[in-house]
């Protein structure tokens, strides 16, 4: 184990600050726009935990991919739908789902902090850590090539289902698709296309 | 720096999902480059050949298994063993079953045929990947890769909002189970320092863990991943919404492929990983199994739907699988398995019979809508009663004997309270089988067509005193042959593995043996 | 290896005077850029005027120099609007998020080589992280947040549409972006932008322009284009559609806060292009004894000043395309191609057998893209289009004025 130095505390913990300011920034802003924002922020703090723990790819990954493209799409939907607007959250939509959700998270801080003290994180033989040169990309160019070759194929088979997941859902459905029994549905760009044509005999 | 050695990879070992995957990609890209839309035959008929293909692959794997041994490939990340096998061959039944199902029922619903099929196929490769996997990531990757096709298969259906509703609970709380998965990963991985299953094995062999809080926390994380897949209670909610609201061929599919793919990597994981843990895991699962299979059973029979009804059903069922987790023995494997292969041939049989029943759209699956079903269609009423017979547990039927192997197995590891408690559960979920029986055979009521103005009374009389035939509804659907051929064969397995169970049952055996 | 990367400075350990040096590269880094700035502002403006045949700005300076001066301190003093509808956090923090990552990204730029200075040698360079273009692209990711947010903040309608299409151009041609940077690192064979520019050294035909085959050149080049929203990419700003962009509720130093970082963008992105496919500060140094130090850094300054006045003259002469060819070109032309010239170098690299096979591969995967898109462009106007098709164009406006009379006739 890596001895903690003085300086590595304090990024650590400003890290850790950042995170945990943001995550709660998520649930408690009561504009979706500003709970995005505070998402981007706890992932800026998991870009720092990250360069400290000198895995820099990832932490220069974490910004491309979860800063500058996922919340990004979060925020055009937000944007798009027009779901932009500060709610009222003091209304609870469910009874007694607020206290219940306290009592969980209660619960599931209680476990962490009996993890902390149960668990033993491995450092022998088995580690990974043993395993590195120091060049972070070049590892994980490795063990994607190797240890996880599969992994990493599957991971391609898996983005090539949710983008025809995706494209089937977001197709437009042509209207014999929409009526098996009310062909009103049909009749509408048909209508259009009549109140064309006279338009243009009438020029 | 030295070069990279890429470890050697069995094509054998992944065959059957090739087949599947690079199938459906092949039928993707011809759907997408002819100018005219595919027709339904050719998906259905392409379909129908790649399971074939991948069954006949994957018989020709049983026998290498055979004379062989089981083996591992792409650094250990895959094996060919009996488990791998089994899901391989129940998979690919599944598939040529569902697409004989969909066929007349996506021209019926005019969903576009080729993305039910290339759906469908990919999500059964993702099973595939499952039943093979042996380390987490790759079970993480085959588990999404099966779920992200489900949640669009279910949504398949536009014109019924209840499939969109049921396919964004199944997302947000599939999404959900996934990320506690993946958290489950994480943990045991800083515990044991590998995501092989057999490193992890041979680790918590070699080694006593002093201090394994993270170790228990990531075995219960995984174990909530999976216990939600295979719908286990308590995390069970999204299952009576989604079977409800999925397109009736999804469903019997989702019953089949998603419960044998979860289940079957459910006990790779904690057979081969975390064997060495069972004693504080076990009474956890004992718990579990335990409340699925009664509240599976008991919300069954409160259920008005047929399609709800069943969903419980396939809860109740899920629980009985999970006995062959908690007892952890060869034996148990062997009922588990055999459960599992049965239960996906009788639940795609049933879901065809009811999206038969739904009518031209799908709807009609409340249980008033039976009433006097066999006067009307004797031969449907028949095949469906005896179905949910052959779920209910009859004897000479493969559900009695899937039910006997688990409860045997259960028994034999000692857990004779908790063979006892299922079998009651079992019991109770009878009944709710038995109701859809009544009603098809014991009311002659015929539900009026909406639009007829003469009153219900008028109507059951009339009918009864001329002994007319009755007046079909104006949403019954016949029988297509493609559907038939499907039901046809779900009834001939489910009995003639019921009167001569020795094939199915020693390859259920040898595939828990040859386990790696 | 740390975050600070291969920097001789630091490896004899930190030290107050290292501190010092690194203090002073930053502001001089600061100081450069702001004033590069002024400049591009006032070239752009000359060079413009000069091609349209116009004087430009010659009242404040000799020849005008100090004219982006004095409109800084003009815009300074006015006075500051925020738009009553407006998200006052979000629309003042937005035009940070546009100027900070543009600062950033110029800070893994090296400008020239190694110099020695009371004893510490170190980089021409504030910054060599061994992730250094990827910070790059993560600075280019973090920039759409100011131009999105922007738009969205000043709660007004135009400013939001040019916004949601900034933010969509700009996620769109990031990744065609990125699969040229990734072509780029598979001859380099490091991230680090030193390394990037080492690797470049000896003749011009080891420039990666020449090593990579010009094409990820040009890709890059139409996509940090687009990147930078500068014309012919445009369509933000295109006065015509949308006032005058994202930024049009801005006013006062905010406003210029935008417009710098526009500019500064521009020369930063010029920048990583001649560090890419240029050889950075790369030239032949003749050997004048003191003085070899500065040759780098005038290749460096003239190669950059060359791509300055590239975009200059694209604004000049490029008419603005109009947004769906914009987003056509990205996702259909620009990934595609890249991907494609990826593989194909990753390939070459291995042998040529598999060159070969991947080039097959390729023309194989592009005849049917093509196909697809000739179909789904077919399928869109023909069964799926709410209104008839009139060919592959949109709805041309007599049609549309028919339409909305017979509205009105109804009514």
């Amino acid at each position: 184990m890596i001895a903690a130095t003085i300086p590595d505390l304090a990024v650590f913990f400003v890290g850790a600050a950042i995170i945990v300011v943001g995550a709660l920034g998520v649930i408690l802003a009561k504009n979706p726009v500003h709970a995005a924002l505070s998402l981007v922020m706890t992932l800026f703090g998991i870009a720092v935990l990250f360069i400290e723990e000198q895995a820099n790819f990832l932490a220069a990954v974490q910004i491309i991919v979860y800063a500058g493209a996922i919340v990004v799409l979060f925020l055009f939907v937000i944007m798009f739908l027009g779901v932009d607007k500060a709610e009222d959250i003091t209304t609870e939509p469910i009874v007694g789902q607020r206290p219940i959700a306290a009592i969980v998270v209660a619960a599931l801080m209680a476990s962490i902090v009996a993890l902390g003290q149960l668990g033993h994180w491995m450092v022998g033989t088995h580690a990974s850590t043993t395993a590195t040169t120091g060049n972070d990309v070049a590892d994980l160019g490795r063990s994607v090539f190797t240890t996880y070759l599969f992994a990493f194929e599957a991971t391609a088979a898996l983005l090539v289902i949710a983008v025809v997941g995706a494209v089937v859902l977001a197709r437009r459905v042509s209207p014999d698709e929409l009526s098996t029994d009310e062909p009103e549905v049909a009749q509408v760009p048909e209508d259009l296309g009549a109140t064309m044509t006279a338009g243009e005999v009438e020029q | 720096m030295n070069p990279i050695t890429v470890p050697s990879i069995s094509y054998f070992t992944m065959a059957p999902m090739l087949v599947l995957f690079v199938g459906s990609v092949l039928l993707m890209a011809a759907a997408s480059l002819l100018r005219h839309r595919l027709p339904e035959v050719v998906s259905t008929a392409t379909s129908v050949l790649l399971g074939l293909g991948a069954l006949v692959v994957s018989i020709l794997q049983w026998d290498h298994l055979i004379r062989h041994g089981s083996s591992s490939t792409v650094a250990g990340a895959l094996v060919l063993d009996g488990f791998s096998v089994f899901v391989n061959i129940t998979v690919s039944c599944a598939v040529i079953l569902t697409a004989l199902v969909a066929h007349d029922y996506l021209a019926r619903l005019k969903f576009d045929s080729a993305e039910f099929h290339i759906l469908a196929l990919l999500s059964a490769s993702g099973a595939l990947i499952m039943g093979a996997a042996n380390d987490l990531v790759v079970v993480f990757l085959g588990l999404e890769i099966l779920s992200i096709a489900l949640y669009v298969l279910v949504a398949l259906n536009r014109k019924n909002e209840k499939s969109a509703e049921g396919a964004l609970k199944y997302f947000v709380l599939g999404g959900f189970s996934s990320a506690v998965f993946v958290y489950g990963i994480a943990l045991t991985y800083g515990a044991t320092g590998s995501t092989n299953l057999a490193k992890m094995g041979t680790y918590l062999s070699a080694n006593v863990v002093h201090r394994p809080g993270l170790l228990l926390a990531g075995i219960g994380l995984l174990a909530v991943g999976f216990c939600f897949k295979i719908a286990a209670v308590p995390f069970h909610m999204w299952t009576p919404d989604v079977y409800e609201g999925a397109p009736t061929p999804v469903t019997g599919f989702m019953a089949a492929v998603a419960k044998v793919g979860g289940f079957v990597a459910f006990l790779r994981v904690f057979e081969t990983a975390f064997s060495t843990q069972q004693s504080t895991w076990a009474p956890l699962l004992y718990t579990v199994a335990l409340l699925t299979t009664f509240i599976g059973a008991t919300s069954a029979i409160a259920q008005h739907n047929v399609k709800r009804m069943l969903a419980y059903s396939s809860i109740n069922h899920a629980g009985f699988i999970l006995l062959g987790v908690v007892v952890l023995t060869k034996a148990g494997f062997a009922g588990s398995l055999y459960y599992l292969f049965t239960y996906s041939v009788m639940a795609i049989g049933t879901f065809a019979l009811l999206g038969v029943l739904g009518g031209a759209r799908d709807e009609d699956h409340d249980l008033t809508s039976y009433r006097g079903l066999a006067k009307r269609r004797p031969g449907v009423a028949l095949s469906l009663a005896l179905l949910l017979l052959a779920q209910a547990g009859m004897p000479f039927t493969t559900g009695f004997l899937a039910k006997f192997g688990v409860i045997e197995a259960t028994v034999a590891h000692g857990e004779i309270p908790l063979a006892l408690l299922a079998m009651v559960s079992a019991t109770i979920s009878a009944v709710a089988y038995l109701r859809v029986g009544i009603v098809m055979y014991a009311t002659h009521d015929v539900p009026t067509p909406v639009s007829d103005g003469s009153s219900f009374k008028d109507r059951a009389e009339g009918s009864l005193l001329l002994e007319v035939e009755p007046v079909a509804t104006t949403h019954e659907v016949p029988v297509a042959p493609t559907t038939g051929l499907a039901i046809g064969i779900c009834l001939a397995v489910t009995f003639y593995f019921g009167i001569a169970p020795g094939a199915l049952l020693d390859f259920a055996r040898q595939a828990a043996q040859l386990l790696r | 290896m740390n975050l600070l990367g291969t920097d001789p400075l630091f490896v004899n350990g930190v030290s107050w005077a290292v501190v010092l040096i690194v203090v002073v590269k930053v502001v001089v880094a600061f100081a450069v850029l702001m004033g590069a700035v002024t400049m591009m502002i006032w070239f752009e403006r000359k060079a413009i005027s000069d091609m349209q045949s116009r004087i430009g700005p010659n009242r404040v300076g000799p020849w005008g120099l100090l004219q982006s001066l004095a409109d800084g301190i003009k815009l300074f003093f006015k006075e500051d609007l925020i738009p009553a509808e407006a998200d006052r956090f979000v629309f003042k923090l937005a035009p940070y998020l546009v100027v900070v990552p543009a600062f950033l990204i110029f800070t893994v730029v090296p400008v020239g080589g190694q110099v020695t200075l009371f004893g510490h040698t170190f980089d021409l360079q504030v910054a060599d992280p061994p992730m250094g273009i990827l910070l790059v692209l993560a600075c280019s990711g973090i920039a759409v947040y100011g131009v999105m947010l922007a738009g969205w903040a000043s709660g007004s309608k135009y400013p939001l549409m040019s916004s949601v299409r900034a933010s969509a151009q700009m996620i769109s041609y990031e990744a065609a972006m990125g699969m040229n940077v990734v072509t780029v690192l598979l001859v380099a064979n490091t991230l680090s932008t030193r390394g990037i520019v080492a690797s470049q050294g000896g003749s011009i035909l080891h420039w990666n322009l020449i090593r990579t085959g010009f094409v990820p050149f040009v890709l890059f080049l139409i996509a940090v284009t687009a990147e930078l929203n500068r014309p012919p990419f445009d369509v933000v700003e295109a006065d015509s559609e949308l006032v005058g962009g994202f930024n049009t509720e801005y006013s006062s130093i905010r406003f210029a806060l935008f417009y710098l970082a526009e500019f500064m963008n521009t020369i930063t992105m010029s920048a990583i292009m001649v560090t890419l496919f240029f050889g950075g500060p790369a030239g032949p140094i003749p050997n004048i004894p003191h003085l070899r130090w500065v040759f780098p850094i005038l290749w460096f300054t003239v190669k950059v000043v060359a791509f300055c006045f590239m975009y200059i003259w694209f604004r000049a002469a490029l008419p603005r395309m109009r947004y769906d060819q914009l987003m056509d070109l990205g996702w259909k032309r620009l990934i595609p191609l890249s991907l494609a010239w990826m593989l194909l170098v990753a390939a070459a690299i291995t042998n040529w057998r598999w060159a070969i096979g991947v080039l097959a591969a390729i023309i194989i995967a592009a005849v049917l893209l093509l196909r697809a898109f000739d179909l789904g462009g077919a399928r869109e106007l023909e069964d799926q289009a709410v209104l008839p098709s009139i060919g592959a164009r949109p709805l041309p406006g007599y049609v549309l004025r028919q339409l909305t009379d017979a509205e009105e006739v109804e009514d």
